[in-house]
């Protein structure tokens, strides 16, 4: 047994807790990069491509996140390619964000009246220039709530990255209570770290989501 | 460079696989029906603009509490924190009660801001014909304004409800003998790892568009077919 103070507990979970956010914004970056490829890839209604982007969301919607984690990290593996939990996690974190911020995005874009795509389209307007400058300024305004919102469900998401052997929180957590033998304070602790890193971000996607409706 | 896939290894260890449903399935049944009640129970406690609401500040306050506690932090947390913690508390729990209670919490807590959304659109004429019937409070509730709101946040129940299914995946970390726990069993038996998390996911695919048709077909069918 070793003997831990609060304040050693406290100091190395904050020192874990950078290892959260950065695969949090490697998740979300990366998501949001693909999803927003997918996204344009749907749009541009090429045959086929539609009910493929469709089965990719309901592919990585339809399978746990963790079983998605331990496929990236064994796949990778079986590859040939080095199966380091930062890789692994953020490829798999990618895929699972980029999946919902496609769907999510989707579903602002197709918030946005037909009349707007067809008046642009009476421009004489590209497809390109119909969404730069008509559908997209619309389509980001609705998206930014939901947007925000999902950061949330990146970072709790992140917790899982520890079954393969990532050292976030919630693996430095759970070694530190196996080596104090305090589990109740240290989750607990961990818990409190989570919240703190969520909820502030909660409530600005609650705030943003507000300021839409009241503008409308 | 040659990949050499074995599925049948997997297959051929069918009964650990149907365990592995069949627990999932189980805990999802239970914390689907202990959950709905408890995120019903949260959602009249936060409900405001409805009339019936006559819950103390203090209860409002702790439910408000626990609704955004549950929601900020990640269910593999909570999960550690019940089954490692509250042993360490006095509290002795198996991994699967740990896993039911994890289930249950964590559901009611996203039930009860979808369901309270729900109750909010309800109309308050609604309300004052139901007063002027004569029902009392809690006759008005749940004859009058549950109904409805829950048929109006069905479909959104039903993806928690799928987010949870998936969520139990996380329970095999403590042991509890659902689907990836039995990956876990059979890529230990012969080292089949990527195969075996195929397989598995592919269960949990078809679970998850399984449970999604069925509950809306059971929602339109029997909950909410005619009223």
């Amino acid at each position: 047994m070793v003997d831990f103070s609060l304040w050693d507990i406290i100091r190395n979970l904050l020192l874990a807790g950078r290892w959260t956010i950065g695969l949090s914004l490697i998740a979300f970056i990366g998501g949001s990069t693909v999803g927003l490829l997918l996204l344009m890839l749907r749009l541009t209604k090429l045959p086929a491509v539609e009910p493929l982007v469709a089965a990719y969301v309901q592919l990585f919607q339809g399978i746990p996140l963790l079983v998605q984690l331990f496929l990236a990290y064994y796949g990778l593996g079986l590859f040939g390619i080095n199966t380091s939990p930062w890789v692994a996690a953020g490829i798999g974190l990618t895929l699972y964000a980029s999946a919902f911020l496609t769907e999510i995005w989707r579903g602002c874009v197709a918030a946005i009246p037909r009349g707007q795509w067809e008046a642009s389209e009476s421009l004489a307007l590209s497809f390109y220039e119909q969404l730069r400058y008509i559908i997209l300024p619309q389509a980001v305004r609705i998206a930014v709530p939901p947007t925000v919102g999902f950061l949330v469900q990146v970072i709790k998401g992140t917790a899982l990255a520890s079954v393969i052997g990532f050292m976030e929180l919630t693996k430095v957590g759970k070694t530190i209570a196996n080596a104090t033998y305090s589990p109740f304070l240290i989750f607990s602790c961990v818990a409190v770290m989570y919240f703190l890193l969520c909820y502030p971000i909660s409530l600005y996607a609650k705030h943003l989501e507000r300021k839409i409706h009241v503008h409308r | 460079m040659r990949i050499q896939l074995d599925f049948m290894a997997v297959l051929s260890q069918w009964p650990l696989l149907l365990t592995g449903v069949a627990w999932t399935l189980s805990l999802t049944a239970i914390s689907v029906l202990l959950g709905t009640l408890l995120g019903t129970a949260c959602a009249w406690v936060r409900a405001r603009g409805f009339g019936a609401n006559l819950a103390p500040a203090w209860l409002q306050a702790a439910v408000g509490g626990y609704v955004e506690l549950i929601r900020n932090t990640p269910f593999i947390v909570q999960l550690f924190f019940i089954f490692f913690g509250l042993p360490a508390a006095g509290v002795k729990i198996s991994a699967e009660t740990a896993s039911v209670i994890a289930m249950v919490i964590n559901l009611g807590a996203y039930a009860a801001e979808i369901i309270r959304a729900g109750l909010e659109a309800t109309p308050k004429g609604q309300i004052e014909a139901a007063q002027s019937l004569a029902l009392n409070r809690t006759q008005t509730f749940v004859w009058v304004v549950l109904p409805p709101a829950l048929k109006k946040v069905w479909p959104s129940l039903v993806s928690q409800i799928i987010i949870v299914m998936l969520g139990s995946s996380v329970c095999g970390q403590i042991s509890t003998q659902e689907l990836s726990y039995s990956a876990d069993l059979i890529q230990s038996n012969n080292f089949r790892s990527f195969e075996a998390f195929i397989v598995v996911g592919g269960i949990y695919l078809v679970l998850s568009i399984g449970t999604r048709q069925l509950l809306n077909w059971a929602g339109a069918k029997f909950l909410f077919g005619r009223r």
